[in-house]
């Protein structure tokens, strides 16, 4: 067995300077981070444990299964994927953000690890992990990303790293949502709810740092790095399609699912500056599943098509900002 | 003056998002240095939502700093916002937040720098909504 090669580390290392800022989005993204700290111990999951014995079996396997998949992108993610990405920081508090990435995820990974020890026994938990290093599409989904984290090239890292934050993930958290939707496990929601937060401000980071790299390209080179996205998210959207019939099928939710995952690869896709991929008519996402997500998504907001409630402004939202003078 | 009124951060996805609509707008400034600007007639504000921190710094400062003047909020008429769903309670905060203290309705939300659909809408959408004000 050859040795793995050693992780690249940068070559150079000043004190950083917290009063010297390059980028004003590195501070933000750093306050944003921090101000969204949690762990998972202060989340009541016990609360769940009467709900979890109203789901039959194969429901239940089927949420461990879900729960170790995202365990395994967290993991790397936490161990490789963010730290693969300090190296081509281009200002220091860019990597300071990446090391605060980094420990987030490994607090997510964790924190699946919180939900099976409330919920499941010992050797349930066991056979849940083998069936994660035995599933051949999750493996895959795993080998594709961790080949790019090992490659030479700083932006192509980028674009693995924001469709493994704003897509790979969304075949699992459909799942909790479901639940969410249905009352159940609404605590262990409540959790995920956190960690899909967090996502979307890595995706939104790391997608916002790419694309200042590609401005820097010639036309020529933005068009390959366009078209080598939207292969790997070809590649990686065949696979997860494959993971979804894998999971979902025996519960028939598969088509439900894969909407979702086509409205979050859209999303990807506009963290990395692209125009969405899916047309409108693949990606209505279930509204119980989108209002489980976001308690405002489903609501009609749209003043503009006139229809019944949407007139209303605002009721009082309570901000406790102190910059508003009036 | 333009009847639109919008920020963006430097990330640009609400700026993106003007773009598309293909109306003439003002960029509320980035920094406290530039020129503050001042509405002088009737407009609709773009603004994103700044997400998490509980609720905290969902308004951008610039655009709290441009409705601290009396003037330009007198001539406010409604807010789109921009977030994402992501962010649970707090998507597209910044419109709610802003629709309560200025009594004008949020016309529209979108995610991101919006898809080609919202661009529809809110184009066709503002058209009717001026005719109507």
């Amino acid at each position: 067995m050859t040795p793995p090669e050693k992780l690249k580390l940068v070559d150079q290392v000043q004190a950083i300077n917290w009063n010297r800022i390059e980028d004003e989005k590195d501070v933000e993204v750093w306050h944003r981070l921090t101000g969204n700290f949690w762990l998972p111990e202060k989340v009541p999951l016990s609360n769940d444990v009467q709900s979890w014995n109203t789901l039959n079996e194969q429901e239940q396997v089927l949420t461990m299964r879900v729960f170790t998949g995202l365990t395994l992108l967290d993991t790397i993610q936490g161990t490789v994927g963010a730290v693969s990405l300090i190296p081509d920081a281009v200002t220091p508090h860019e990597e300071a953000v990446y090391t605060n990435i980094a420990f987030m995820e490994s607090v997510h990974a964790k924190s699946y690890s919180s939900i099976f020890s409330t919920l499941c026994s010992t050797k349930e938990i066991d056979e849940a992990f083998r069936w994660s290093v035995e599933n051949e599409n999750l493996q895959r989904k795993a080998a594709i990303i961790m080949d790019y984290y090992r490659g030479d090239e700083p932006l192509k890292r980028k674009v693995a790293s924001t469709l493994l934050e704003s897509f790979l993930f969304y075949s699992g958290f459909y799942l909790p949502m479901y639940w969410s939707s249905r009352a159940k496990l609404t605590n262990t929601a409540d959790l995920i709810r956190l960690i899909i937060r967090d996502e979307a401000v890595h995706g939104y980071y790391i997608g916002y740092k790419y694309q200042l790299g590609v401005e820097k390209l010639g036309a020529a080179e933005q068009q390959e790095l366009k078209d080598y996205t939207f292969n790997l998210m070809y590649e990686l959207y065949e696979n997860e399609v494959q993971y979804t019939q894998d999971l979902y099928d025996g519960v028939g939710l598969t088509e439900d699912v894969k909407k979702f995952l086509h409205y979050n690869a859209n999303k990807a896709l506009m963290n990395l500056g692209y125009e969405p991929m899916f047309p409108k008519t693949a990606t209505d996402v279930n509204p119980s599943i989108l209002s489980a997500l976001s308690p405002n998504a489903d609501e009609n907001h749209d003043f503009f098509s006139g229809s019944g409630s949407s007139y209303v402004i605002g009721k009082a939202v309570s901000t406790e900002d102190e910059d508003w003078d009036f | 003056m333009t009847r639109l009124v919008y920020f963006s951060s430097i990330s640009g996805n609400t700026h993106r998002f003007v773009e598309k609509l293909g109306a003439p707008a003002a960029r509320i400034p980035l920094y406290a240095k530039e020129p503050a600007l001042n509405a002088d007639e009737p407009f609709v504000l773009v603004t994103p939502t700044y997400g998490g921190g509980n609720g905290r710094g969902a308004v951008p400062k610039q655009v709290i700093r441009f409705l601290n003047d009396e003037e330009n909020r007198g001539l406010l008429r409604g807010v789109i916002a921009a977030g994402n769903t992501n962010f649970g309670e707090a998507y597209c905060l910044a419109g709610d937040i802003i629709s309560a203290k200025c009594k004008v309705p949020t016309l529209y939300r979108f995610e991101l720098f919006g898809t080609q659909d919202d661009v529809n809408v809110v184009h066709d959408g503002l058209d009717q909504f001026w005719k109507a004000h």
